[in-house]
């Protein structure tokens, strides 16, 4: 059905969008706990700073993050020093652009999650005899998983479409950094390229409709027993 | 000395000061709504912190302003049944009856507990399924079985039918005189206050 130079990019996609989204995940609910819960100074600026990557042009993303990630620039050189790896042209590199750009994504839909929770259940479970991170584990994190399902599969989607941070940052290398959307724009700009461009938009189409399907069957099942206090 | 407490606490503008000194049994705190009664049974569970005085409970300091004593609400042991059942509604029944669950010397036994409450059939529910005085004794069950060193009730009667409130009302008569719990029950209802109460504090 598909040919391995197809599979190799669909599977390029998926493993540049999981890791994306796995790695930046941990980040993600930290972010939208401290947005959610915290109470310091700054707070306002810090939420500007996660919702960048929405707003700002995804070229001038990908450009700050070549400028970080050079062998000379500020992490570049931090991650050449300790370990001797550097992203640039590499699917890590694209997996860095594509969890740069879900994370607003991801941070938003935890951050409702966690504000939806009813703080009233948490005193609850205190009173009963579970510490903070009890009640966290048994408590606050059920009740906000449906939320954290959905960042997870909206920043699944969105690390799948990344583009221009990725291009910018990594530029289009066939097998390494190519994924759906590069090689979708590679095959646009060769002649004869449009069987191709349309195989590979409706593999896109596929892949972020079951995305979007599994989430709701899977947010379903977490918020089954919920709803009412 | 059952209940010792003696708080004060500035709460947006008003002013909540109350004080406590009861024996055994049931100690109403009586007074019309908007007087902070459910603020002080917060602080005496730990889920607000006073802004001076004392909570002792049994001759145990849970809060003592002046020694900068302030245990966190799961180490004071209380059995706080609130306002609004507040099952988790993530868990079943069984689950919910469970999750404070502790062994030790004066637990109460689980299936006692259930039987005393009529709670056999519920188990297997989910809190959303139940009918208001149901969950109130799943509610009242739940902190029963947390093994508590004192009950908090805080209006346990409110928004309950005829037949509910009487039902209700004498199960905590049994819990007074069964079980040697001190209990300090909040209320804006002087029937309930006089029937229920060993003794009334008004606030």
């Amino acid at each position: 059905m598909l040919t391995a130079e197809e599979w190799g990019i669909v599977a390029l996609s998926l493993k540049v969008g999981g890791v994306a989204v796995l790695v930046s995940l941990p980040l993600a609910f930290g972010l939208a706990w401290l947005l959610a819960r915290g109470r310091f100074p700054g707070k306002v600026l810090l939420d500007a700073l996660v919702h960048l990557p929405l707003v700002v042009p995804p070229v001038v993303t990908g450009w700050l993050l070549l400028l970080a990630f050079a062998p000379a620039g500020p992490i570049g050189s931090w991650l050449a020093s300790w370990f001797g790896v550097s992203v640039l042209f590499r699917w890590t590199g694209a997996a860095v652009a594509a969890g740069v750009m879900a994370l607003p994504l991801m941070v938003r839909a935890i951050r409702l999650s966690i504000e939806s929770v009813d703080r009233r259940l948490e005193q609850a479970a205190r009173t009963l005899g579970a510490g903070r991170w009890r009640t966290f584990r048994t408590v606050t994190l059920p009740l906000s998983l449906p939320g954290v399902i959905a960042g997870v599969v909206l920043g699944f989607a969105r690390a799948l479409g990344e583009f221009g941070a990725t291009i910018t940052f990594v530029s289009n290398v066939p097998g390494e950094t190519q994924t759906l959307p590069l090689a979708i724009y590679a095959a646009l700009q060769t002649p004869g390229g449009e069987a191709l461009v349309l195989r590979l938009a409706g593999i896109s189409v596929l892949l972020s409709l079951a995305a979007l399907i599994v989430s709701e069957l899977l947010a379903r099942r977490a918020g089954r027993g919920l709803h009412v206090l | 000395m059952s209940f010792d407490v003696h708080i004060a606490k500035r709460l947006g503008e008003t002013e909540i000061a109350c004080r406590i000194e009861s024996g055994d049994g049931l100690t109403v705190l009586f007074g019309p709504s908007g007087v902070g009664k459910t603020s002080v049974l917060n602080m005496v569970a730990g889920l607000i912190e006073p802004d001076r005085g004392h909570v002792r409970v049994g001759g145990e300091a849970l809060f003592e302003a002046a020694l900068g004593v302030d245990l966190p609400p799961e180490q004071r042991r209380a059995g706080y049944v609130f306002q609004e059942p507040r099952l988790f509604p993530h868990r079943r029944v069984r689950a919910n009856l469970l999750y404070g669950w502790r062994a030790g010397a004066g637990a109460i036994d689980v299936d006692d507990t259930i039987a005393l409450l009529g709670l056999a059939g519920l188990l297997d529910r989910w809190p959303r399924t139940l009918s208001g005085g149901e969950a109130r004794r799943v509610a009242i069950g739940r902190a029963l079985l947390s093994n508590p060193r004192f009950l908090l009730l805080d209006e346990p009667l409110s928004s309950l039918d005829r037949a509910r409130r009487e039902e209700i009302m004498g199960l905590i008569e049994r819990l007074r005189d069964e079980l040697a719990l001190p209990i300090l029950m909040v209320t804006h209802d002087r029937g309930e206050a006089e029937r229920l109460a060993t003794r009334i504090v008004e606030i």
